[in-house]
Formats: C-alpha cells, sequence, structure tokens
C-alpha cells in the first residue's frame, strides 16, 4: 500500500500522520526537547539554514560562529553579516572570543557540538550562558554530537538521521524559539517549513534516534596508539581537547592524504582527507588550516571514523595495511628528508 | 596470472576511455584517476554560453566516473589544481606577458601528467601509468633506451608535445592508442559500449575558454594582482619605421597577420615577426621577412638516443601544425644550433622544436 499524505484527512493520511508524531517523539527525547519543538528538514543543511536565516530580525542580521564550523553553517553565515572567530591548537573556540564579538545587532550566536573532522567537544554550555547574558539566541550544529555525546540545550539545534545510522536527506531543527520560515508554501511543520514531510524518512530518523548507542573510545584509542607506536612522524590533531569516542585525525608528516586515502580504499578500508568539492577531488580542509597546520600539512591529515560493528581486528589491519602505504609514500615524497 | 596495476588519466573524453576500456579488456588492473586541473569557476568573467568541454568541467568528470563504472574498475578525482596552476598557469601567463608564445599542455606533460601524476600513481599502488596519448613507445635492446615514435594517425600525432619525457617516464608508461587511427578508436569506443563514443574530440587549450588566451591573461592577471595596466608599444618594420601602436605585447603571436592594426598601409600583407618586451616593440613585415634558418634549442631532452658529441643531421618540427624540415644540428656549449636546409616561417621563441628521424622522436628542447 502507498503511505499517504500525513496532511490528509483520511484514515491513510492519520496513519502516517501518527507515525511521523511517534517519530517526533522519538527524535525530542534524543536530544531533550518537546516533541512540538521539533521541524523535520531535509537533513541538516537546511536545518541550519533555517537557523541562521529564520532568527534575522529587522535591526538584527548579524551572526556569530566559528573557523571551524560545516560549509553547511559557514556558507549561511556568509550570505549574512557574520563575524567568524577563530579557535585555538585544539580546535576550541574561547567563549570570551564569542563575548566580545557580540553586537546590539547580532541576531545569533551559532557555535558547533562536536567538530566533524576532529571530533572535539566545543563548550557550547559556556556559549550559552554567555548568549543569555546578552540576550542573544544560540544555534548549535550537533549533527556530529546526537548520538556521541551529549547534546546541548541550544534554542536551536540541529541534528541529521545519517550520522546516527538513519536515512539519509532527513534532519530537524530543534527550535526552543520562534524561527521565521525561508521557504514558502503551506503550514507544514507548525508554519515553520512547508512541504510534504519526508514521511519514510522521519519514520527512520525516529527510530534510529530510539536506538543511539555512544560509541567506546577505547577502539579509537588503540587505534591511535597502533599509529602513533607504529609508523613514525605522526600526530593526532585535537586530541588535548575533549573528544566523542568515534573519530580520530592524524597528521601524516610529509606526505599527501590524498594517494593515501585511496591506496586504503583500494584495500578495502574507507578513510578520508579534507573536504570533498564538486568533482569528489579534495581540497585542504579549512578546519585544519583554522587550527594552525599549513596547507601542506592539512593535506597530509586522514581522518578515520569508527562505527557500529567495528572491532579491534580490523583497527589491526587497518594499520597493518597502512603502514606500507605510508613508507612508499614517503619514499616518494620529496618533502621527506 | 594477474597483471600490473596501471593507473589510467581519464579525461570524460573518447580517447583516456578507450584506453581504460582496452587494459581492462586485457586483463589489466585498473584504477582511473581524473586529474582536476583547474576551476572553470574561478575566472566567472571568462564564463559563456559553451561552457561545457572544457577541460575538469563537472560533465568531463561525470563521463569519466560513468566510464569506470560502466568498465568496472576503481576511480577516483585527484586533486591537482595547486600544481597545476604553479607548473602550467602561472609560466603561461608569464611568458606571455614576457612576449613568448608558450606551450602550456608541454609544461603539463613535463611538470603535472608524467611527473606528479605518475607519482600520484606510484601512491596509490599502481605500477605504471596509462593515457590516451597518440604516440609509441619501444625498448630498444640495441642501445639498451626507451624510444618515443610518432604515433600511427600522423593527424592525431602527439609526440611534439612529449618532448620533455625521460627514460624512467617512458619505461612506466603506456600509450595504448599510439598504433590506432582515430577511426579505429571511436569504433573500438562504440564496440566496448563506452557511454562517451561519440563525445566530440576537445580542440583548445583545456584550461581557455574558446581559445582566447589574451582575454584568460587579463583575467588571471586582475584576480592575481599583476598589474594588467595597458602597455601600448609601438608597430615597427625591421627597419625600425614606426607604423602605428599596439595594445600590450602579449596580445600577438609570431606569424600572426590579423589583429595588426597600422596607420600608413604597406602595399604588401604585414606579419607579425618578433616581439621586443624590453621596448614593446613588436616588429612587422612582409610573409619573406619572416622565414628564418638559424635558430638555437635550449634545455634539450634527449630521448632516443644519447646527447651526440658532433653534428647531426634531422627533421626538426617548431610548431605542433608544422611539417618537419631537414636540419644540422650543431652542438653548443647549452642545447643546439639548429640550421635549415630551407628557411621556415614564424620561428617563435618559447615554442619547442622536436628532433625527429622519420618516426623516431629524437629529443626536442626550447628555441631560446
Amino acid at each position: 500500500m502507498a503511505p499517504g499524505n500525513a496532511s490528509s484527512i483520511h484514515r491513510f493520511g492519520q496513519e502516517a500522520k501518527q507515525r511521523m508524531e511517534l517519530a517526533r517523539r522519538q527524535v525530542a527525547m534524543a536530544v531533550g526537547a518537546k516533541p512540538d519543538q521539533v521541524i523535520f528538514t531535509g537533513g541538516g543543511t537546511e536545518a541550519n539554514n533555517l537557523a541562521i536565516f529564520g532568527s534575522l530580525r529587522p535591526g538584527k542580521r548579524h551572526v556569530i560562529t566559528t573557523a571551524v564550523e560545516h560549509p553547511a553553517v559557514l556558507s549561511p553565515a556568509r550570505e549574512v553579516e557574520a563575524t567568524v572567530v577563530p579557535v585555538d591548537g585544539q580546535g576550541l573556540v574561547d567563549p570570551d572570543e564569542i563575548r566580545r564579538a557580540i553586537r546590539p545587532d547580532t541576531a545569533l550566536i551559532s557555535v558547533m557540538s562536536v567538530n566533524n573532522e576532529l571530533g572535539t567537544i566545543q563548550p557550547v554550555g559556556e556559549v550559552l550562558a554567555i548568549a543569555r547574558e546578552h540576550g542573544v539566541p544560540v544555534h548549535t550544529d550537533a549533527v556530529q554530537a546526537l548520538g556521541k555525546t551529549a547534546v546541548p540545550a541550544a534554542d536551536f539545534v540541529t541534528v541529521s538521521a545519517h550520522k546516527v545510522y538513519g536515512p539519509q536527506g532527513v534532519g530537524a531543527l530543534v527550535a526552543r524559539m520562534p524561527v521565521s520560515k525561508v521557504t514558502f508554501g503551506g503550514h507544514h511543520e507548525r508554519d515553520r517549513r512547508p512541504g510534504t514531510e519526508n514521511v519514510a524518512g522521519i519514520v527512520g530518523f525516529g527510530a534510529a534516534c530510539a536506538d543511539l548507542t555512544a560509541p567506546e573510545a577505547s577502539l579509537r584509542d588503540r587505534l591511535e596508539e597502533l599509529i602513533l607506536e607504529r609508523i613514525p612522524r605522526t600526530r593526532v590533531n585535537g586530541r588535548g581537547a575533549p573528544r566523542v569516542g568515534n573519530t580520530t585525525n592524524v597528521l601524516f608528516e610529509g606526505i599527501e592524504g590524498e594517494p593515501l586515502v585511496i591506496g586504503l580504499d583500494l584495500k578495502g578500508f574507507a578513510v578520508s582527507s579534507g573536504a570533498a568539492c564538486s568533482s569528489g577531488a579534495v581540497e585542504p580542509s579549512h578546519v585544519l588550516t583554522a587550527i594552525g597546520l599549513s596547507r601542506e600539512d592539512a593535506r597530509s591529515c586522514l581522518r578515520f571514523s569508527l562505527g557500529r560493528g567495528n572491532t579491534e581486528e580490523q583497527v589491526v589491519a587497518l594499520v597493518e595495511a597502512l603502514e606500507p602505504v605510508v613508507a612508499r609514500l614517503r619514499k616518494l615524497s620529496p618533502a621527506y628528508a | 596470472m594477474p597483471k600490473e596495476t596501471i593507473a589510467v588519466a581519464m579525461s570524460g573524453g573518447v580517447d583516456s576511455s578507450v584506453v581504460a576500456g582496452l587494459l581492462h579488456r586485457e586483463g589489466y588492473d585498473c584504477v582511473g584517476l581524473t586529474m582536476q586541473l583547474w576551476n572553470q569557476r574561478r575566472l566567472p568573467e571568462l564564463a559563456t554560453e559553451q561552457a561545457t568541454g572544457r577541460c575538469c568541467s563537472l560533465d568531463d568528470v561525470y563521463d569519466a566516473r560513468a566510464v569506470a563504472n560502466f568498465v568496472g574498475i576503481p576511480y577516483y578525482v585527484v586533486n591537482f589544481e595547486d600544481r597545476f596552476e604553479q607548473h602550467v598557469v602561472k609560466p603561461f601567463v608569464e611568458e606571455y606577458l614576457a612576449g613568448r608564445t608558450p606551450i602550456p599542455c608541454t609544461l603539463c606533460n613535463n611538470f603535472i601528467k608524467f611527473d606528479q601524476f605518475l607519482e600520484m600513481a606510484d601512491g596509490v599502488g599502481a605500477h605504471k601509468i596509462a593515457t590516451g596519448h597518440y604516440a609509441r613507445i619501444r625498448y630498444d635492446e640495441a642501445s639498451g633506451r626507451w624510444q618515443l615514435l610518432r604515433s600511427a594517425d600522423a593527424t592525431k600525432d602527439q609526440t611534439y608535445f612529449l618532448f620533455g619525457l625521460t627514460q624512467s617516464q617512458l619505461s612506466r608508461t603506456m600509450f595504448p592508442l599510439g598504433g590506432m587511427l582515430k577511426p579505429q578508436v571511436r569504433e573500438l569506443a562504440m564496440g566496448l559500449g563506452l557511454p562517451v563514443a561519440e563525445k566530440p574530440d576537445s580542440q583548445e587549450i583545456c584550461f581557455v575558454p574558446n581559445g582566447d588566451y589574451a582575454a584568460f591573461i587579463d583575467a588571471y592577471s586582475r584576480e592575481q594582482g599583476i598589474s594588467r595596466e595597458r602597455k601600448p608599444g609601438q608597430v615597427v618594420t625591421p627597419e625600425g619605421e614606426v607604423l602605428g601602436e599596439h595594445s600590450g605585447v602579449h596580445h600577438f603571436t609570431v606569424g600572426q597577420r590579423k589583429g595588426i592594426e597600422v596607420k600608413r598601409q604597406k602595399p604588401e600583407p604585414l606579419y607579425l615577426i618578433e616581439t621586443n618586451p624590453a621596448t614593446r616593440q613588436v616588429v612587422v613585415g612582409s610573409n619573406a621577412e619572416l622565414l628564418r634558418a638559424e635558430l638555437e634549442v635550449g634545455q634539450i631532452n634527449w630521448i632516443s638516443i644519447a646527447e651526440p658529441t658532433a653534428a647531426i643531421r634531422a627533421e626538426v618540427r617548431i610548431r605542433n601544425r608544422h611539417t618537419p624540415a631537414w636540419a644540422t644540428l650543431t652542438p653548443r656549449e647549452r642545447g643546439v644550433a639548429v640550421r635549415f636546409d630551407v628557411p621556415q616561417r614564424a620561428v617563435t621563441p618559447g615554442q619547442a622544436a622536436v628532433f625527429y628521424e622519420g618516426d623516431l622522436v629524437l629529443g626536442g628542447g626550447w628555441i631560446v
């Protein structure tokens, strides 16, 4: 049977609506919010855009954000007047810097909960306290936090299904404050996000939120330990900061990350380096240059993300595959003497 | 027995697609790689409606990926933008502004495709690289050298752009199309069922839209903050007679006839004989005055023979479309002096001179 339209009056529609509302409760519970604060969107990017553009008011069009945000925050922020606050060598923002950036026309402060490349956990709680003093709303892109660490109770919170083993292309903005819609159409999602809901995706998102298990850091720690021990001239980025347990970002001095990623993929290991541009080529990561790495060093970093089902044997096999590839690349590289 | 791993340089065009299809069919372990060389969105003022079909467009990457998926080989896009700009685009613009006519394709072959791409291939674990160039490579037992030869399809031969290949590069490179005619390649593409079998050939320098060098150089200089103030100069005859003014030496190429504006008309058509960036003069004259018998060639790479110690005879090509002409090559301290038996038209500093003996590419260098 074809699914009903959740906005329809008939029973098919009502059934779809019921399932969607169950999902809304599941997502709300996972982020510690009320169900009516959950606005389903077509993913994290849309939720970030809604938070940023939907917070602008007459006379308040200034946004404060950080240099290590995902492009889904940085790009919309660049469309309005934005102050981009730098971070320290571990990728952490100094809440005092945020304080200093606040202006009378500041509409929103947007600080991500967990950095997607480093796994570092930002002091969003402190930012919230400062923002409260100044009466400025706070948005946090919590796409990388959900299911891995506590999701901050910010005024606006972005989450995405596919980072918690849900379907791709569905996310939500949790809005604890009124938000103006930025696309126009029907009255869906309490008149905050028009368009027929992606019921299947939303139901999947709900189910994923009902089944969250925070990753153990032990496997990631083992991976780091093995790499640092067996491969010379390596360094873990952001290691001095609080981090979520699944991500590590390693600098392999003097080699290009790109052939390393390809060489590993050909051996069956999916890792990443930098940021993919529209063609699929890799561009040096703005996050890594923001924590003080040179463009060359930023190109020499790999990001490893561990997930459900990864085992210690796999971690050992990965390092065993990594070792000869790194050695071969270093032999080729004139930069590595 | 599993054969070697080959990194196939895939542009999304017919030729490199056929290479991937052929090598895969022959049982090689292939990895398709597309070099992202230039961001076409970077100089938006150059955007035209015919934005497709240029290098590194998303369409080409889409096509290359489609072919790799169709053939069934792993495929990746690798970012060479920084290297391409440093080794090809920047020198191209600088040379042009200095009044010479550079060949970016040769720079790209020397510094990107057969250098850093080979390194990338090494990095991903490939033993050799393969490209869709029209040229042949063979190993000569007698001399112990790798030789470069003209392609079977004389109209497609690309050896003029490949004279910089070293022995080690040749030993690790495959040109599977070198022995074929272009129509055969198209037929093969059809036969293999490749999704790009009917795609038109690319023509121009890949990063310069519509072949408009001057517009590209203006746009790039503006972006880079290189002074692009109009530097007009004089148009003069070889005798020094001033005939008019021009708007900048980089608008001219030796041998060109169109686009030279003079106040006083001469009875015969005027050709550009030489540009002199130091005095900002461009020298024009008759077709006969364009002919030169002697030239110097530097930065020579000897391929199929060892560096000669005495004068040798060879056919010399001074432009891609030039029919090689017989000449005597005399070794000099740096490079060789070339003396043509019959004077040749439009010898252009900055272009390559490539030496042939029949199909064999002896070597080549840059016209001083």
